[in-house]
């Protein structure tokens, strides 16, 4: 699979590491859904490390298009919601 | 639906968008192209736009620096002097200065950091453009318009989801970057009305400077005041009282002088 994390490129990741993955991705909505900050950002740090820990880069000079898109590090709870929400910050 | 699924569909029916335009699916491909090219050199300014900034902001970290290690300089002429009042006001100052020069430290380390990220999107956009011509001139040279349509589309997508995210990359070092030269004008706004200039360059007229100054041309006048008594005052009363003593000692030197010019 193919996972891009914004702001930082595209990883390889297998099948096997993305199920495992996905316990930290529901802590990370399950942090956005009660809008608690602090829970916020240290459950996407701890998601967005396992997917740099887990995968490889994607080599650069492909076109394929990412299975999965995460977002950057540094992302506010309210970017987050707005990419949600499908207007805001995502350049149509 | 996980967070990433969602955001995943969201920028891909955003990046699907743009092949809806042409009749011609090839003629999409241009028309991506120089919005790639267009793109890439939005990157290049805005790295350059950051750098500006990020530079700014050390120009007047080194600004603000030069004043703080004056104020240190006059605390300590002030201990010199035994005025610890101007030393505390000296160094309260410097503490103000010192705060300021602590945050303009952090932003310049974020601008430094928007530096980096945009230069690794430079690189980044710039290896998908280049795969992205090379793809563009295949498909051209291969398919007919009907065959094309799904390798247009896969081309696409790829491409599209990259400048998505270098697109979002942009906006977001230049909504940084404007936040921080809002603040960074209010502080060369500050240095140039002098408000911080006179709160610690001596010779500038503020109150520290003044009183040191002041002290220190006191001191002056009575250090002149002394040399001329020990000049005169003494001169008159060795005179009345052992003047011999005076005249003595003179030859006595000059034949010092002579025996050092022999040898």
């Amino acid at each position: 699979m193919i996972v891009r994390i914004l702001g930082e490129g595209q990883y390889d990741l297998s099948d096997d590491a993305v199920d495992a993955l996905n316990e930290l991705d529901a802590k990370v909505e399950s942090a956005i859904e009660a809008g608690d900050d602090a829970a916020f950002h240290s459950a996407l740090a701890a998601l967005l490390d396992g997917v740099r820990t887990a995968g490889v880069p994607h080599e650069a000079e492909t076109l394929d298009s990412s299975d999965l898109i995460l977002p950057m590090a540094d992302a506010t709870l309210a970017e987050v919601k707005d990419m949600l929400s499908g207007d805001g910050l995502i350049p149509g | 639906m996980s967070m990433w699924q969602r955001i995943s569909l969201i920028f891909r029916s955003k990046a699907n968008k743009a092949l809806d335009r042409a009749e011609d699916p090839r003629e999409t491909l241009d028309y991506s192209y120089q919005r790639q090219l267009d793109l890439l050199a939005q990157v290049r300014r805005g790295v350059a736009d950051v750098a500006t900034s990020r530079k700014r902001v050390e120009l007047q970290i080194n600004q603000l620096q030069v004043q703080s290690d004056k104020l240190q300089g006059q605390a300590e002429q002030a201990i010199t002097v035994q005025r610890e009042d101007l030393a505390r006001e000296a160094l309260t100052r410097k503490s103000g200065l010192t705060s300021q020069i602590t945050d303009l430290k952090t932003q310049q380390a974020q601008l430094q950091g928007e530096e980096e990220k945009l230069t690794l999107a430079q690189q980044r956009l710039s290896a998908k453009v280049e795969a992205f011509r090379t793809r563009k001139e295949t498909i051209k040279a291969t398919y007919t318009a009907a065959e094309a349509q799904s390798k247009i589309n896969e081309a696409m997508s790829g491409i599209g989801e990259e400048m998505g995210d270098v697109g979002m990359a942009i906006q977001r070092a230049e909504d940084k970057t404007a936040q921080m030269q809002a603040r960074a004008g209010a502080i060369d706004e500050l240095i140039a009305s002098g408000a911080l200039e006179d709160a610690s360059s001596l010779n500038q007229g503020d109150d520290i400077a003044r009183e040191l100054e002041a002290m220190s041309s006191q001191s002056d006048v009575e250090a002149e005041l002394a040399k001329l008594k020990a000049g005169h005052q003494p001169e008159a009363i060795e005179a009345a009282d052992d003047g011999g003593d005076i005249l003595e000692a003179e030859p006595q030197a000059q034949a010092n002088d002579a025996a050092g010019e022999q040898k």
